[in-house]
Formats: structure tokens, sequence, C-alpha cells
């Protein structure tokens, strides 16, 4: 009998491969998403290397 | 004959993704990202919309993660039950290895996860009943005392707490009492299907209060377990996230919860058996839109105060 190219085992692989990709690319998104409404929800970015951060300036100074 | 048609179907680790997605028990999962959402939506604390839906899916995900782990240590009671012996495990298609890699895997990301997107606390707060569920409940208490179903019952009780704890960062008297609600509707629920599925059990072996205490004080225990839920579940009318949508839903339900409790009371095998257990199998499903609903009111009436009605 001739080795069949497609047996059953592969679909079942190939379902677990495209499956697993879906969910691997799900939770970029979420992580991505997430990312945007922590940064989002806190304000303003500060970057704190050698410059003058308004937040800890007393007020009128 | 060639290799490949030599490989035996599934006893080989080769699973489907729909057997992974089998061990998550998502019919389970349904109830909790429901219960879940509605905690974290009436909370009193707004929440991002994608660190609200990141928490939800973390609390999914470690419910889920604890499911493929009650599968791995039930295999042998699965195999022998009707109504999971052909869940992925005791069917062949996923090894017990498997399912506990499986499990653990899920669990711990859900609760670092969750950790990452909500307050700690909230995490702390899903750690609790993973553990619970898989440790306390499914390796000791399930196969250990009648009264399995009534402190098992507090792991899934706690969605709406989290859900609420993901928003506000603690607890308060409405998150306990939605936790009692689900807790205190566990054993009514779950004795009503032991009631139809007894031999399931009794082959099993599993201490359900049907086998240890009889069926008699079963339906006395349905019915006790009925009138205590009753005062949780209106209670929650009277606090800040309750409202009239609430009070009438919650008024009915439990009018006709308690009516199917005593129903269930007043009847004997004789009775049951000669109506495939009717009554029995109703309040079962019954005992399901009851849930959803008072959790849905509950986001009806969320939704009335956000849009200003009330």
């Amino acid at each position: 009998m001739a080795i069949r190219a497609e047996h059953e085992l592969h679909r079942r692989r190939l379902s677990r491969n495209v499956g697993l990709g879906v969910v691997l690319v799900g939770f970029v998104a979420v992580i991505f998403g997430l990312t945007v409404a922590k940064v989002s929800n806190n304000g303003a970015v500060e970057g704190f290397d050698h410059v003058v951060r308004p937040s800890l300036l007393e007020a009128g100074e | 004959m060639s290799d490949a048609t030599h490989i035996p179907q599934a006893r080989d680790g080769e699973a489907e993704f729909g057997d992974y997605i089998a061990l998550l028990k998502p019919r389970v999962m349904s109830l909790v990202v429901f219960t879940a959402m509605v905690g974290l939506l009436v909370a009193p604390t707004p929440v991002h919309p994608m660190a609200g839906f990141a928490a939800i899916l973390f609390i999914a995900v470690g419910a889920g993660g604890s499911g493929a782990l009650n599968m791995w240590w039930d295999a042998d009671i699965d195999a022998v039950m009707r109504r999971t012996k052909s869940r992925p495990v005791p069917a062949g298609r996923v090894t017990p290895d498997q399912a506990l890699a499986f499990g653990l895997t899920l669990s711990g990301f859900a609760i670092v996860m969750l950790a990452l997107a909500t307050p700690v606390f909230a995490a702390g707060l899903l750690a609790f009943p993973l553990f619970f569920y898989a440790e306390i409940y499914t390796m000791w208490l399930k196969r250990w005392t009648p009264q399995n179903i009534v402190i098992g019952g507090a792991a899934g009780a706690f969605p709406p707490m989290i859900g609420w704890a993901a928003a506000t960062g603690g607890v308060s008297l409405e998150s306990v009492l939605m936790f009692a609600l689900i807790f205190m509707w566990t054993p009514p629920h779950f004795w009503a299907l032991a009631l139809f599925m007894r031999s399931d059990y009794d082959d099993a072996g599993v201490p359900m209060l049907t086998v240890t205490h009889g069926r008699r004080i079963t339906r006395t225990h349905i019915l006790a377990y009925t009138l205590l839920l009753v005062p949780v579940a209106l209670a929650l009318a009277f606090t800040p996230v309750g409202g009239p949508v609430y009070a009438v839903v919650a008024l009915a339900m439990n009018a006709l919860f308690v009516k199917g409790a005593y129903d269930i009371w007043r009847r004997d095998e004789p009775m049951s058996e000669t109506d495939n257990f009717r009554v029995e199998k109703a309040f079962f499903r019954f005992s399901l839109l009851y849930l959803f609903a008072h959790f849905g009111a509950l986001l009806i009436d969320a939704l009335l105060r956000l849009a200003g009605v009330m």
C-alpha cells in the first residue's frame, strides 16, 4: 500500500498548530492592548534621564 | 501498509486543538466569565475596557486551568460516569501528564497575567480558588465527604469577587454577597443533578449525598439550602449594586425556585421514576436560569445607573 501523504494524524497536528498560532497572535494583541491602556490611563509619560520632571516641581516653581 | 497507517487513533498524545479546549470545561467557563464580568462591571470604580477584558480573559484561563487539573486527577471517576467518559483524558485523546502540564501552566500563567493587568489583590484572590478547586475539592473533598458540593462550591463562587477586586482592588459587602449567592446556589443545583444521575455517582464511588445519606435526605437538603439561599439573594437588592430590576427578578426567581425545591421535597422515588425525574430535571435547568437571571439583573441595573435612568 502506498504511503498516503495525508493521514488523519496530520489533520490533528494541523488543528493543534493552527489553534496555537491563533492563541499566540491573540495573546500578542491582548498584551499590546493592555500596554496601550496602562500607558494612556496613567497620563503623560515622562522621560526621566537628565530632564526636569514637571510632576516633582512645587507649585509656582 | 505504510507506517503512518499503524499509528493508533489518538493514543499517542496527538490530540486535536479542540481536545485541549474541552479540558478547559468551556461550559463551566461560561458561568465564570459571565459572573466575573458582572462583578467587574457593577463595581463603583470604572475600569479601562481593555484592562477589564484582559481581567475576565485571565480569570477564565485560570478557571480553565483548574478544570484541566480536575480532569487529570478525576480521569478514573470520569471513565466510569456516563456523563463524563468521553472527556479527553478518559477517552485517551490526551494523556494524563499532558493534562497536568496544561492545567498547571495555565493556572500559573493566569495568576501572573492577572497580577500584571489588574491590582495584585485580584490575582491573589484568583490563586486561592484555583488552589482550592484543584487541591482541596478535587483531590480531597470530592472523594471523602458528602458535603463535597457545599464546600467545593466556594471555588465556583469566587469569580464575581475577583471581577470586583480587579476593578476596586478590594472586597466589600456587595462582592461578598455575590459570592454567597453562588455559594448557596451550588448545593441545590448539584443535588438535583445527583437525584437523576444517581447510578453514575454510585458506579464511580463518589460520596454524593444521594449515595451516603439517601435520596429522602437529599430532597430535604435541597429545600433547606434553597430556603437559606433566598435571604442572600434578596439582600443584594438592598446594597448599592441592587436596583428595581434586580429586586423584581430576585423576588420572582426565588419564589419559583422555592416552589421547585418544595415540589422535589414532596415527591418520593416511585413518583420521580414514574415521570423519569421530570420535576428534578426541570429544577436543575431552572437553577441555571436562576443564576444567570440574578447576575443579568445586576448588570441591567448597573447600565440603567450609567445611563442616568436611576
